[in-house]
């Protein structure tokens, strides 16, 4: 819950309030940009993560920075469990 | 130091562990609270505390949101949950955490319809999914997660989804802090700040613990060489005699914070007079309740909430532990009646918990070496 997940917009959704496919480590999921409406994310933007919503736009070697540190608190395997679960798809 | 070799930069990492020693005032004790359960389970994980001088205390703070959730509170989500309409849905991170009579997934495994979502925009969709049924979400945690409630809830009026509702448990961590140094047992010379908190509420709403109670804070980030130079500005601020707020995560924490957060989460909740901590007892204004314009969606007054109390078990004492009374292992069921596979309290569930962190690492390091492994 407390996870910050770097992922990559990939595609911001038309007609679709402020949802866009996000990207983390090769898993595709909708992830909600609602809370960055003040300085919306692009497709190519890097964004952190909480709870489904894109809570900050960070740079590429942030993210890369954040997945390390993610690594490194044995907590890879939680952000993926957590990433494949948005959506209720899995 | 047992994780140098994995750190990024570990030349630097040793630079900094070296300069802290230098800072570091050999005739002074020093009490340095880190108030989020990210930053504590970093500690352990990382091993900080073999590489800080013995001097140098880590006081673990309030930053765990479930772990700081009393019981009761946990009781009263399931006592709703129990109603033959209502799916429980819940993160992951609550299933495990005991309740009274049960945790959320022993009450599954009596029947009870529980499910983990991931966020609380799949707790409403579930509500489309099941039209015939009435999804209660249960909220938690820190301004993190809160303005993401906040967003869905927006949502669900908006779509005029009527079998939805939010049983908020949202707190807030100023007040918190503001306890803490309200607490005559609690000395605390410095904090370092919460990183992804501040995301959300920003580097302003700290500055009165530095202007009226004097004491050096700094928002952090997770990484040991980030949670180093956090120390090392503390310490300079401590040694100057200064206090200030500083940013040592600029990189993700602005100083302003996330304005369109801030605005949802104003739009939805405000806050409650009094809500109960456990450790801290109850805080005036420290937690937040959803707004008279969404009372259809607050789970606490579409049903009847039977407002349970209960204390901890009496032979766990979370709360100590919660306030840095007690270090983890001082408990008495410490790594015997309570463990992370059957945890008694709160503080054993969750990663970020003092006692689960604390076990996972230290205690399992320390059982090792004795058995000669």
């Amino acid at each position: 819950m407390c996870l910050a997940i770097p992922g990559q917009v990939i595609e911001v959704l038309e007609g679709e309030r402020n949802l866009a496919v996000v990207e983390v480590t090769g898993v595709r999921r909708r992830v909600d940009l609602g809370l960055l409406a003040d300085d919306p994310p692009r497709p190519g933007d890097w964004v952190l993560i909480h709870v489904g919503f894109a809570m900050s736009k960070i740079s590429e070697r942030d993210a890369a920075e954040q997945m390390r540190t993610l690594a490194l608190l044995g907590e890879s395997d939680a952000a993926m469990e957590e990433v494949r679960g948005y959506g209720l798809e899995a | 130091m047992r994780f140098v070799d994995e750190f990024r930069d570990p030349e630097i990492v040793t630079r900094t562990a070296e300069e802290i020693r230098r800072l570091a005032d050999p005739d002074r004790h020093y009490r340095l609270m880190e108030v989020c359960g990210g930053h504590t389970h970093a500690i352990y994980r990382f091993g900080l505390k073999d590489i800080l001088p013995p001097n140098i205390e880590l006081i673990h703070g309030p930053g765990c949101p479930v772990c700081v959730l009393p019981m009761g509170r946990i009781d009263d989500g399931l006592a709703l949950g129990k109603r033959p309409e209502v799916i429980f849905a819940a993160f992951g991170d609550m299933m495990r955490v005991p309740g009274a009579h049960g945790s959320p997934l022993e009450h599954k495994a009596k029947g009870m319809d529980v499910r983990i979502v991931y966020s609380p925009s799949d707790a409403l969709k579930l509500a489309r999914l099941n039209p015939d049924k009435h999804v209660m979400f249960f909220a938690i945690g820190f301004e993190t997660t809160a303005p993401s409630t906040a967003l869905t809830l927006m949502r669900a009026k908006a779509d005029g989804i009527r079998n939805f509702s939010v049983f908020c448990n949202h707190v807030t961590i100023i007040p918190a802090i503001r306890a803490i140094l309200d607490s005559p047992d609690m000395r605390i010379d410095a904090f370092i700040g919460p990183g992804h908190v501040s995301t959300v509420i920003g580097c302003r709403p700290y500055e009165w613990i530095a202007r009226d109670e004097r004491r050096p804070i700094v928002v952090s980030g997770f990484e040991p060489l980030d949670m180093l130079q956090s120390i090392v500005m503390l310490l300079h601020q401590l040694r100057q005699g200064t206090a200030t707020v500083e940013n040592q995560y600029k990189r993700v924490v602005p100083w302003e914070g996330n304005r369109a957060a801030l605005g949802a989460m104003a739009e939805v909740f405000e806050l409650r007079p009094f809500f109960e901590w456990r450790g801290l007892g109850f805080i005036s204004q420290s937690a937040l309740r959803i707004k008279d314009s969404y009372a259809a969606w607050d789970a606490e007054r579409v049903f009847e909430v039977p407002g349970v109390r209960v204390t901890d078990p009496k032979a766990a004492q979370c709360g100590e532990v919660l306030k840095g009374v007690l270090k983890p292992v001082q408990c008495k069921l410490f790594g015997r009646e309570c463990t992370p596979e059957r945890p008694v309290g709160a503080l054993m569930v969750s990663s970020e918990g003092s006692c689960a962190a604390y076990y996972n690492y230290e205690h399992r390091k320390k059982s090792a070496a004795m058995a000669g492994v």
